[in-house]
C-alpha cells in the first residue's frame, strides 16, 4: 500500500502552548483512517495544519511525495486534498446546487473565467446534479443553504468536500450533533462518497469509527500515541489506559 | 528652530485631538466591530452645542454638558438605531451610520444654516501663554492639550481600574462569555457607544473654536480620522495614539513644507527642463500635496502592511 | 464553547426566498427584448427636452448603479470610492474627445464609452490591487481613501483635472456618420440607451458565469472559498476591476451627455450617491439598482427644484429604509410575489391601505415643520411668509407651528395604532402560504 499524506515530526505552537507535538503519521492509499482522542489532544488543529489553515510550527507535511507545509489552503485544495469543518461551513445564501456547483468549478477548469455561462456547461451541471443526487437533497436542489435542517446542512458539507474530486478527504467531526438514525444514514454516505478516495476523519462515535475506519490512530496531548487496525487499537492497553481513561472522566 | 518648535506644539495639540476621536471609534469597532462612519459627526455636533451653549450658559458650563449632551445622543443611536440593524450584518451598520453622516450634516444645515457659525475662544483663555524665540504661543492651545491629556489619562484609569472598565476589556476579547458572567452586554455596548461619541463631543468642543465651526467639518476631520485608524491599525489603541500624533505632526508640518522633488533632484545636480512633461508633477511642494499626503501615507502604509501599522485583525 | 447543533443562520440583507436564477435563455432573450422596446419607445413618450435630458441621465445612472452593485451586491464589498472610476473614466473621455475634435485622433463618438471603461479598468487594476487586498470595513475604509487621495489631486494637477471650471468639451466632432452628428439630445439618448442595453445584458451575463458565482461565493463565505480551491482575493480583485469597466463605460456616456467634466464627478458625494441608489433599489436582486437609478434620478431632479431640504429627505428615507427595508425597493416587490401568486394579495391591501394613509397624514406634518423651520433659519433668503401646501403659511406666528406639530403627532399615533392590522394580515397569509406549501 502506498502512502499519499505523510506528517513527519509535526509541530504546532501558539505563543508557548504546544498543541501538536511531534505528529508522525503516514496514510495509505485509499485507506479510511480515524483520528480519534480524548477533547484538546488537538485533532481538530491537526487538520487545520494539513489543510494549510494555519502554517506549521515546524515539521513537513506531504502530499503525494510533495511537500505542502506552509501553502496556502487553496494550493492544497487543487492538489487534490479537501476539508469539511466541524461547525457548518457552506455558502448559506445559495442555493443546494449553486453550494456543490461553486465546489466543483476549479477541478472542472473554469478557475476565474467570466467567458463561460455555468448554466451552459453540460458536463458542470450534470457533475453537480449526480453529487446532489448522492448527498440526498435532490429534493432540497433550488433551497436556499442556509435554511435547510442541521443534518441536512451536515450532508451539504460533505457534499460542498467532495465536490471537486479530492483524493483525499478530511471530515472533521461529520455526524456530530446528529440523532441515532441520522448518523446511520451519514455513516452510509460518507460509505460511499468515500469509495476508491482516501478518508482521514476526526469522530467522536466510537461506533462510527470502529465500524468505518481501516485504521485509527490515536492522539494524546498532540502526540500520536498508537496506530492500527480497530482490532489491534482494541486490544492496546496503552490506549486503552491513556484514552479510555481521559474518557471516562 | 521657531518654525519647528511651533509646529511641534501644533502637530502634538492637533494629534492629541486626533486621538480624542481616533481613541472612541478604536473602542467602538473592536467592541462591537462596527465602525462609525457618523464619529466625526458626534464631533460636530460638539462644536454646535458648545456655540449654543456658550451663547446662554457660557463656556465653562457647554464644556461640560455639550460632550454629556453628545453622549446621550450617541447612546441613544446605538439603542433605537444600531441595535436594529445589528442583526442584518456589519455592512448593514456600516451603511446605518453612513446614512447618518449624511443626515446629521442635513440637520445642523437646518437649524445652524450652511455659513459657518461665530464660535469663539473664550475671553479668558485668549492670551499668549508663552513665547518661543519671537513667536507667543496662544494659551488656549495650551488648554486643549491639557484637556486632552486629562480626558485619555481618565479613560484610561477607568479602563484598567474600575470594574466598569474591566468587564469593556473582557468584552473587546470575549464577548459571549461576558454575557454568560451575567453582565449585560447590550448595556455595556450602548454605554461604551455613547462615551465614545461624548469623547468625540469634547473634542468639538475644544476643536471647534480652535479651528472652525462649519457643516463641513464632520467630513474633513472624519477622513483624517479614518485614515489614523487604518494606519494605526483598526482595533489598535496603542496604533491609533501613534497614528493619531504621528498625523498630527504630518498635517501642521507639511502645509508649511515648500520643497518639492525638484529640489531633491537639485541635490543630485539634476535640472528637469520647465518643458518636459513630469516638470508638472516634479513641481509640486509638499505644501501643495498637503492635502493627499495623509491618503498617500496610508496606501503605502497598507501595500507594505496590510493590517495597519499594529493591528491584526483581518476584517 | 459553541453550540455545535446549531444551524449556520442566514446573516441576509433579503428575505429568504431566493431569487430565481435558471432563466432558460429564451426567456432571457424576449426579457431583454422588452427592455430594448422600451428603451427604444420612451422618449417618444415623453417628448418635452426636460423629460429626455432626465431619461439620458437615468440611463447613465443605470449603468453606474449595476456597476456598483458587481461589488456590494454581488460580492459583498461595500465601496466609497466608486465614483472614482466613473469620474476618471470621464476625464479621459474628455481629453480623448478634444483630441478627435482637434483632428489628433480619428474615433467614432459612438466609441467613445469603450475608451472611459478601458480607463476605468486601467484604474481599477492600479487601484483595486490596493483596495482588494482587504475585505469587509477595512475595504470600505480604504476605498474611503483612495476616493479622497483622488479627489485631492484633482486640485493638484490642473492639466489633466481641469481645476475649479473642469474639463469643457463639445461632442460634436467631424461629419456626421449616416446622419448622426450626436448634437440633438434625442440622438445621444440613443446612444446613452443602446450602451445602456450593451452593458446591462454583460453585467447579467456576468452572474452566470464561473467568476460571478463565485463572487456570490466569496461574499457569503470568503474562509470556505480557500477550500474549494479559490483565491477570495483574486475573486475581489477580478470583480473590482469589472465593476470599474463598467463605471468607466458611464463616465465616458456622461462626458458625451454632459460636455463638461469636473471634479464632483470622482468626489465623495458621487460615489455616496450611487450607493444609495444601488441600496435603496434593493442589492439583493440583479434588477434592484435599475429600480434605483430611475427613481433617485428622478426624485433628486424633482425634488431638488421644489425644496432646500431634499438632501435632508432624502438621508431619512435612506436610513429608514436601512432601518426596516434593508433588501430595498426590489424586496418589498419580491414579498409580494408569493402571495400574489397564491391570490392572497387582496388580503394585505386593506391593511396598506389604512396605513398609508395615516403615514401620508404624519408625513404632511413632518414635511410642513421641516420646510418651516427651513424658512424661520433662512428667512432673509427664503422670506419668512410662503406657501406649503396650498396654505398661506407665516413662520413667524405660533398658529402654524401647533397645526403642523398636532398633525405630525396624530398621523404619528394613528400610524403605529394601525401597524397591528398590517402585522396580523401578513401572518395570517405566511399561515395560509405554508399550509398551501406543505
Amino acid at each position: 500500500m502506498s502512502t499519499i499524506l505523510e506528517l513527519r515530526q509535526v509541530y504546532k505552537r501558539f505563543g508557548r502552548t504546544e498543541i501538536i507535538n511531534g505528529v508522525d503519521l503516514a496514510v495509505g492509499r485509499n485507506e479510511r483512517h480515524a483520528v480519534i482522542g480524548p477533547n484538546g489532544a488537538g485533532k481538530s488543529t491537526l487538520f487545520n495544519l494539513i489543510s494549510g489553515r494555519f502554517p506549521i510550527t515546524s515539521g513537513q507535511i506531504l502530499l503525494d511525495g510533495q511537500d505542502i507545509s506552509n501553502t496556502t489552503p487553496n494550493a492544497i485544495n487543487r492538489r487534490g486534498l479537501s476539508r469539511s469543518f466541524q461547525i457548518t461551513n457552506i455558502f448559506p445564501k445559495l442555493s443546494v446546487f449553486e453550494n456543490v456547483r461553486c465546489a466543483l468549478l476549479w477541478s472542472m477548469g473554469y478557475r476565474y473565467s467570466f467567458w463561460h455561462r455555468v448554466g451552459s456547461l453540460g458536463q458542470v451541471q450534470a457533475h453537480a446534479q449526480d453529487i446532489v443526487e448522492r448527498i440526498g437533497l435532490a429534493r432540497r436542489r433550488d433551497r436556499m443553504a442556509g435554511v435547510l435542517s442541521y443534518a441536512e446542512q451536515r450532508a451539504l458539507e460533505i457534499g460542498v468536500t467532495i465536490a471537486g474530486g479530492a483524493e483525499v478527504i478530511l471530515l472533521d467531526e461529520p455526524t456530530a450533533g446528529m440523532s441515532h438514525s441520522e448518523t446511520a444514514e451519514a455513516v452510509d454516505l460518507i460509505r460511499s462518497v468515500s469509495q476508491g478516495k482516501t478518508l482521514i476523519m476526526v469522530e467522536h462515535d466510537m461506533g462510527v469509527v470502529f465500524g468505518l475506519a481501516d485504521r485509527i490512530s490515536v492522539l494524546v496531548y498532540g502526540k500520536v500515541l498508537a496506530t492500527g487496525t480497530p482490532a489491534e487499537i482494541r486490544a492496546n492497553p496503552a490506549v486503552q489506559e491513556a484514552y479510555l481513561g481521559a474518557m471516562a472522566e | 528652530m521657531e518654525f519647528f518648535a511651533i509646529s511641534m506644539l501644533n502637530g502634538l495639540s492637533y494629534g492629541l485631538l486626533l486621538f480624542l476621536l481616533s481613541s472612541g471609534l478604536t473602542l467602538i469597532f473592536s467592541m462591537m466591530g462596527v465602525l462609525n462612519f457618523a464619529h466625526a459627526s458626534f464631533y460636530m455636533l460638539g462644536a454646535y452645542f458648545a456655540y449654543q451653549l456658550t451663547g446662554y450658559l457660557g463656556f465653562w458650563p457647554a464644556l461640560v454638558i455639550a460632550p454629556l449632551a453628545v453622549g446621550v445622543l450617541g447612546a441613544l443611536t446605538e439603542r433605537w438605531g444600531l441595535r436594529t440593524v445589528h442583526k442584518y450584518g456589519h455592512v448593514a451598520e456600516l451603511l446605518f451610520t453612513f446614512g447618518l453622516f449624511y443626515l446629521i450634516e442635513e440637520v445642523v444645515h437646518l437649524i445652524w444654516g450652511r455659513a459657518p457659525v461665530d464660535y469663539r475662544v473664550p475671553a479668558v483663555l485668549d492670551f499668549s501663554a508663552f513665547t518661543i524665540f519671537s513667536t507667543s504661543y496662544p494659551a488656549y492651545r495650551v488648554f486643549m492639550m491639557a484637556v486632552s491629556v486629562g480626558m485619555l489619562l481618565s479613560l484610561y484609569l477607568l479602563l484598567t481600574r474600575t470594574r466598569i472598565g474591566l468587564i469593556i476589556q473582557a468584552s473587546l476579547s470575549h464577548p459571549h462569555m461576558v454575557e454568560a458572567l451575567g453582565h449585560n452586554v447590550p448595556r455595556v455596548f450602548m454605554l461604551v457607544f455613547g462615551g465614545g461619541c461624548a469623547l468625540a463631543g469634547l473634542a468639538g468642543v475644544i476643536g471647534g473654536n480652535a479651528f472652525v465651526t462649519e457643516p463641513g467639518m464632520a467630513a474633513a476631520v472624519g477622513t483624517i480620522v479614518f485614515v489614523v485608524v487604518v494606519f494605526g491599525g483598526m482595533g489598535s489603541l496603542a496604533g491609533a495614539f501613534i497614528a493619531s500624533l504621528f498625523f498630527g505632526a504630518v498635517q501642521t508640518f507639511s502645509v508649511a513644507l515648500d520643497y518639492s522633488l525638484l529640489n531633491l533632484l537639485d541635490v543630485f545636480g539634476v535640472s528637469v527642463e520647465r518643458t518636459s512633461g513630469w516638470y508638472d508633477v516634479l513641481s509640486l511642494s509638499i505644501a501643495q500635496m498637503a492635502p493627499v499626503l495623509p491618503y498617500l501615507l496610508m496606501v503605502l502604509m497598507l501595500v507594505v502592511r496590510p493590517t495597519g501599522l499594529m493591528g491584526t485583525r483581518e476584517t | 464553547m459553541r453550540d455545535l447543533t446549531a444551524k449556520v443562520e442566514v446573516p441576509s440583507l433579503e428575505t429568504a426566498s431566493l431569487p430565481r436564477t435558471r432563466f432558460a435563455l429564451g426567456r432571457q432573450l424576449a426579457l431583454w427584448s422588452v427592455v430594448a422596446a422600451v428603451l427604444l419607445v420612451l422618449p417618444l413618450l415623453f417628448e418635452q427636452s426636460f423629460a429626455l435630458s432626465m431619461l439620458s441621465q437615468m440611463g447613465i445612472a443605470v449603468i453606474f448603479a449595476l456597476s456598483y452593485n458587481m461589488l456590494l451586491g454581488q460580492t459583498g464589498m461595500l465601496s466609497f470610492g466608486h465614483a472614482v472610476y466613473f469620474g476618471l473614466g470621464s476625464f479621459v473621455c474628455a481629453h480623448v474627445l478634444n483630441a478627435i475634435g482637434a483632428g489628433a485622433l480619428g474615433l467614432p463618438v459612438t466609441l467613445l464609452p469603450l475608451v472611459g471603461g478601458l480607463a476605468g479598468l486601467g484604474f481599477g487594476i492600479v487601484f483595486g490591487y490596493v483596495t482588494t487586498k482587504r475585505s469587509g470595513t477595512p475595504f470600505a475604509m480604504i476605498s474611503l481613501g483612495i476616493a479622497e487621495m483622488v479627489a485631492a489631486s484633482a486640485l493638484m494637477f490642473p492639466a489633466f483635472f481641469g481645476g475649479e471650471g473642469g474639463i469643457v468639451t463639445d461632442r460634436v466632432v467631424g461629419d456626421p456618420v449616416l446622419g448622426v452628428s450626436f448634437g440633438p439630445q434625442i440622438e445621444v439618448y440613443y446612444l446613452i440607451a443602446g450602451w445602456c442595453l450593451l452593458c446591462m445584458i454583460a453585467m447579467y451575463a456576468l452572474t452566470q458565469t464561473p467568476l460571478g458565482r463565485m463572487a456570490n461565493a466569496v461574499r457569503d463565505n470568503p474562509e470556505r472559498v480557500r477550500f474549494i480551491g479559490y483565491d477570495p482575493t483574486r475573486v475581489r480583485y477580478r470583480m473590482f476591476c469589472l465593476a470599474s469597466f463598467f463605471a468607466g463605460i458611464a463616465g465616458g456616456l456622461a462626458t458625451i451627455n454632459y460636455e463638461i467634466v469636473t471634479a464632483e464627478t470622482l468626489g465623495l458625494m458621487a460615489s455616496g450617491n450611487v450607493l444609495f441608489m444601488a441600496f435603496v433599489g434593493g442589492i439583493g436582486h440583479f434588477f434592484g439598482p435599475v429600480i434605483g437609478a430611475v427613481l433617485v434620478s428622478y426624485l433628486q431632479s424633482a425634488l431638488s427644484t421644489y425644496t432646500q431640504a431634499w438632501l435632508l429627505y432624502f438621508g431619512l428615507f435612506f436610513v429608514i429604509m436601512i432601518l426596516f427595508a434593508p433588501g430595498g425597493i426590489a424586496s418589498l416587490f419580491a414579498v409580494h410575489a408569493a402571495p400574489l401568486r397564491h391570490g392572497l394579495l387582496s388580503r394585505l391591501i386593506p391593511g396598506y391601505l389604512l396605513c398609508g394613509a395615516m403615514l401620508a397624514v404624519m408625513l404632511l406634518g413632518f414635511i410642513a415643520l421641516v420646510e418651516m423651520l427651513y424658512h424661520f433659519e433662512q428667512g432673509a433668503a427664503l422670506g419668512r411668509e410662503f406657501n406649503l401646501f396650498g396654505f398661506h403659511v407665516d413662520v413667524t406666528l405660533l398658529k402654524p407651528w401647533l397645526v403642523a406639530g398636532a398633525v405630525f403627532a396624530v398621523g404619528l399615533a394613528a400610524f403605529l395604532f394601525t401597524l397591528p392590522v398590517v402585522k396580523r394580515a401578513w401572518a395570517a397569509v405566511h399561515v395560509e402560504l405554508q399550509a398551501r406549501d406543505a
